[in-house]
């Protein structure tokens, strides 16, 4: 009795892992089995069977796998893993895991140093990376998530702030604290510029526009040569002081500390002022959002239309959505800027405003813990292929996983987004509350542009 | 017949309007939605616009809500009592949208984007297909109506992210408000969940609730009972009788349920092919022949025959002769 | 003059290119509303199998370079259209009522597999191909007092504009006459109703992917023989400019795309020409905002009647 079943589904599994492999055979054909290298004479063919082959057989064991545990399975063994949680848990989880989160990004760089003292450095930097996208998602958070308006350019105030302090620098001598608020300003100025012509657009154009915008600023950028060198950057962009002293040798930070000088000074420090920024930006968002200006951004999201029959000025209302987001990338961009003590236009490409949207998005829309959980896991999870060093030894001294970082961030997409297309964290916080708060789930919520 | 014929007592509405719709064109590339369509809105009254399906009742409420802009016509709205046609013709020939006269201003609507005819005019409206903010609370919806106040007293987010007394008073005071519309509308115990969530005939009562948190002073509604049942119909008329005496609001509104319309209405206007056909008291337009002719479709001749045979206009929610009348409109 | 009429030729034969490729951006979008885009990746891919067909070809001995050319192009848009099939399938099919910036994400993911898959497998170097197809008419001669300027029209170039010209002309009465350009254009206007009266709403969607990624693998095909040099990096420019055609074209609708494709490719070549060869992306991309501030649809779009 039992047997019929079983062999009914393994036909059914491998008949359909086959065609899996026959289409992995068809597109595979011209990427594994030929490549094409410069030659001698011009191109050269190569051919590749064994690896086609390889790619085919992993192909259709995948698949098998697959559907025979979980796709075609009477009992798929996920439906273990995916224990059903009760609501009273995830909302105390929901309460604890912010201020957890918090305490463990204050207390970081220490806690780094006392278990990996032997590579704190890269760590730390590595958290000031991910603390940077925390920063911007946050930013763009209060465009696409809070006021429902599709940008997919915000690299360019990203660069806008680099730039500004960057030139700042080089040609009045001013210091990271005096430019940072103008780096902000002169961003949220560009934001203003940029949004009052195309806000009125809708959903897609605005979109494109956007993107259009970002590619336009980091052209300008790398042909105006005189002005910002082009692509060979601007170097020498000076380091941030600690009230006054610097974080060198002789005479700085830890001599006035009365400390031995030790370079990890001062990444600790650049990643206290990236978290410091990051939680400014969280702290104005959330206060924003129960304000009536971020009430009106939700509206907006919700239904324009509606917004205007009750007296709200939509255009006013998007640009300082835009705007504030603009600015936030400003702060970052700035920070970047004395970070790498480099910049040059190719850190400000459609990659990286790519990047940050699926930040926003992975995390849930709207959601401030969900962007952290999204950067973590986005970039943090990026950056350990660095560190799989071991690897090398089972695929040979040729394999370098560094290559596959792209391949694999964009597959992620991918996958989260297929897994949870709403984000990671979907539901959202009433901004005022009469008797109860509730949570709102994520089916109720528009997610702007759509009507 | 020889009674409708006459020309009709001078009315309430012409004498002390609200909102003066006059000489209103609307054309849509080659099509004339609306054609030259005069009427005026007595202040306190409650004024139905009827007619059959594509009669152009909306494309009205669109212009004096200011998201279409009329082809032609002008839209008065006044928040003091009496015609003041000298300062309205004094106002047009300025080419300024209102005037400045403390409590007493009029304003051109047609000359106004839409979100100054509710910030400043005060007309507020609900939709035909409901517009709330489905992810926002009941309360929420409120709040952002409110929205004008609230940013003045958070000194533009300023004053707001300081947390300043001043603010979080006004903000008491809003949600106030707004708990006290949710009670009329009998949606308190609702407060705190997403408008979505709600049932059809709340969400109906909550855009009309979100529209009176902007303290209009003439509420356009668009088929405010269209889905309702018998029950929720009678609420409805209640609420409406209520805004109306005890807040002094003026309300125009659109509807099919001829139940609501007769019932509630002190002055009817009827439209068909985007022109008036009638105008009065709702016994007056109930008993004019053009009316029952555009209804149900036939000649005036025939009228009194249908008229008898139907027994008409008695008929209450789904089956009233409006929806009767669709089939051959649409 | 003569330069004018030179820029013009090369203007058509580039906005021929973004053209066709623009024309799966708007039928994509138009038929499920979302921006595909992944699809100047398959534009990219499809420039890859090419280049590796014919090198194929010329390896097994084929010597008739009209042959060669000719299975090529079937190949590559064989192949490309699996690509694009197999895109959808994987990461649109299963988001497909979900909401919106959802499917956008998945492509943008998409297109950065794409790219690094083809990265990996064929190496970061760009690919250099000869010259195949040489010679051409000149069709006027002028004398200015830097000396003879000829204005030439090559064969490459009347290659490719007379198979963008068929191709156009194929798929407009694909779309007017047969029953799946019937279905697609039903599933345009409501894809339930579609499938309440009988249209595989699925397999409408998948053909408009498949067909999508045939004309992009043709763009590819013919962007390799016009430039000789493709590398995987290509796909992106040419995906946000075609996009762009396909905006200011009116997105959603055919004659747009192609229209929308000519002038990008002549802004593109005559600013070249005339200003600076730096700001040519900035110039396309300035028009483009310029015309959608002014005509918010496109140039040839349905203008949107704001339903309230």
């Amino acid at each position: 009795m039992n047997a019929a079943p079983n062999s009914g589904l393994m036909a059914e599994s491998v008949k359909d892992a086959a065609v899996a492999a026959l289409l992995a055979a068809v597109l595979g054909f011209f990427f594994f089995a030929l490549r094409t290298d410069i030659g001698t004479g011009g191109l050269d063919l190569t051919y590749r069977w064994g690896l086609w082959f390889i790619a085919i057989a992993i192909v259709f064991g995948v698949r098998l796998l697959l559907n025979l545990f979980i796709f075609k399975a009477k009992k798929p063994i996920t439906s273990g893993v995916s224990v059903s949680v009760p609501p009273a848990l995830t909302t105390a989880v929901g309460r604890v895991i912010g201020p957890v989160l918090l305490m463990i990004a204050l207390t970081l760089p220490f806690i780094v140093m006392a278990v990996y003292p032997e590579r704190d450095r890269q760590f730390i930097d590595l958290a000031i990376l991910i603390m940077t996208y925390v920063m911007l998602g946050w930013g763009l958070n209060i465009v696409v998530g809070l006021a429902g308006l599709l940008d997919l350019g915000y690299v360019a105030f990203y660069a806008v702030g680099a730039y500004s302090f960057a030139l700042l620098a080089q040609y009045f001598d001013i210091g990271f604290w005096m430019a940072l608020p103008l780096a902000g300003l002169l961003a949220a100025m560009w934001g203003i510029i940029l949004g009052y012509p195309v806000l009125r657009l809708r959903g897609d154009y605005l979109a494109i526009v956007t993107l259009a915008f970002g590619e336009i600023i980091r052209v300008v950028l790398l042909n105006w040569y005189e002005f910002t060198g082009g692509p060979d950057g601007i170097s020498g962009i000076p380091k941030p002081s600690f009230f006054g002293l610097d974080f060198s040798r002789t005479g700085g930070f830890a001599d006035f500390f009365g400390l031995d000088y030790d370079s990890i000074h001062r990444f600790i420090y650049l990643y206290y002022i990236i978290l410091v920024l990051a939680l400014i930006t969280n702290f104005v968002t959330l206060r924003l959002r129960k304000l009536p200006i971020g009430r009106a951004w939700e509206a907006l999201r919700e239904d324009e239309i509606a917004c205007r029959s009750l007296g709200i000025n939509t255009t006013n209302t998007k640009l300082t959505a835009f705007s504030i987001g603009a600015m936030f990338g400003g702060f970052a961009g700035s920070f970047f800027a004395t970070r790498q003590g480099f910049i040059s236009p190719e850190s400000f490409t459609f990659l990286e405003s790519a990047i940050i949207l699926a930040i926003v998005v992975l995390g849930g829309l709207g959601s401030q813990i969900g962007v952290v959980i999204a950067s973590v896991v986005m970039i943090g999870g990026i950056e350990i292929l660095r560190n799989l060093g071991f690897l090398k030894e089972i695929f040979g001294p040729d394999f370098e996983p560094t290559q596959y970082r792209m391949l694999i961030f964009g597959l992620a997409m991918v996958l989260i987004m297929v897994w949870k297309p709403r984000g990671i964290i979907s539901s959202r916080n009433p901004s005022a509350v009469y008797k109860e708060r509730k949570k709102i789930g994520s089916d109720m919520v528009a997610q702007g542009e759509g009507h | 017949m020889e009674t409708a014929m006459k020309t009709p007592p001078a009315h309430t509405w012409d004498d002390n309007a609200v909102l003066s719709v006059e000489h209103l064109t609307m054309r849509f590339g080659g099509l004339v939605a609306v054609n030259d369509l005069s009427f005026n809105v007595g202040r306190g009254d409650i004024t139905a616009l009827i007619g059959p399906n594509g009669a152009g009742k909306t494309t009205v409420f669109n212009c004096v809500t200011g998201f279409y802009k009329p082809t032609e016509g002008r839209i008065v709205m006044r928040h003091g009592t009496g015609l003041q046609s000298e300062k309205i013709e004094a106002l047009t020939r300025t080419g300024r949208q209102f005037n400045d006269d403390g409590d007493d201003r009029v304003f051109l609507l047609e000359r106004m984007p839409d979100f100054e005819i509710s910030k400043r005019a005060k007309v507020a409206r609900t939709f035909q297909n409901i517009r709330l903010f489905g992810g926002m609370t009941a309360l929420e919806n409120l709040l952002v109506a409110q929205h004008n106040p609230l940013m003045l007293a958070s000194s533009m987010t300023i004053g707001g992210i300081l947390n300043l007394p001043s603010y979080r008073k006004a903000r008491a005071e809003a949600i106030d408000f707004a708990a006290y519309w949710l009670e009329k509308t009998g949606l308190i115990h609702r407060a705190d969940d997403p408008a979505a969530d709600l049932p059809y005939g709340d969400q109906r009562r909550l855009e009309i609730a979100r529209a009176m948190c902007t303290r209009p002073q003439l509420l356009c509604l668009d088929e405010p009972a269209a889905g309702l049942n018998p029950r929720e119909s009678t609420e409805l008329n209640q609420l409406l009788q209520y805004i109306r005496k005890d807040h002094g609001t003026s309300i125009l509104l659109i509807e099919h349920d001829m139940g609501v319309v007769m019932e509630i209405s002190d002055h009817v206007v009827v439209l068909d092919y985007g022109e008036k056909i009638s105008d009065g008291d709702p016994d007056h337009v109930k008993n004019d022949p053009k009316v029952i002719s555009a209804y149900l479709g036939v000649d005036e001749d025939e009228v009194a025959e249908v008229e008898e045979a139907l027994d008409m206009p008695v008929i209450h929610g789904k089956t009233d002769p409006a929806e009767n009348g669709e089939g051959g409109r649409s | 003059m003569e330069y004018f009429l030179q820029q013009l030729i090369n203007g058509l034969t580039l906005g021929s290119i973004y053209g066709l490729i623009a024309i799966g951006y708007t039928m994509v979008y138009g038929i499920i509303g979302m921006i595909n885009f992944a699809h100047g990746d398959i534009f990219m891919v499809g420039s890859f199998i090419a280049l590796a067909t014919f090198l194929a070809l010329v390896a097994l001995g084929i010597s008739a370079l009209p042959l060669i050319l000719f299975i090529t192009l079937l190949v590559s848009m064989l192949f490309t259209s699996a690509w694009g099939w197999t895109v959808e399938r994987l990461a649109y099919r299963p988001l497909r009522g979900s909401f919106r910036l959802a499917p956008l994400i998945t492509a943008i993911g998409m297109s950065i597999v794409l790219q690094n898959f083809v990265q990996i497998t064929q190496g970061a170097r760009v690919k250099p191909l000869p010259p195949q197809i040489q010679g051409g008419v000149t069709l006027m001669e002028g004398v200015t007092e830097n000396g003879t300027i000829a204005v030439q029209l090559s064969y490459m170039q009347m290659i490719i504009i007379a198979t963008t010209l068929a191709l156009m002309i194929g798929f407009s009465l694909l779309i007017s006459k047969t029953s799946l350009g019937r279905s697609q254009r039903a599933c345009e206007q409501d894809q339930k109703m579609a499938a309440l009266l009988g249209v595989n709403v699925d397999r409408t969607i998948s053909l408009t992917f498949v067909m999508g990624a045939a004309l992009a693998a043709v763009a590819g095909f013919m962007f390799l023989l016009l430039y000789g040099v493709i590398d995987f990096y290509i796909g992106f420019l040419a995906g946000v400019k075609a996009f762009t055609a396909a905006v200011l074209g009116g997105i959603g609708s055919l004659p747009g795309a192609m229209l929308g494709g000519l002038l990008i490719g002549l802004i593109e070549v005559f600013w070249s020409g005339y200003f600076s060869v730096e700001y040519k992306d900035v110039a396309a991309f300035s028009i483009l905002v310029i015309v959608l501030i002014f005509m918010p649809s496109g140039l040839l779009g349905k203008p949107e009647v704001e339903k309230v």
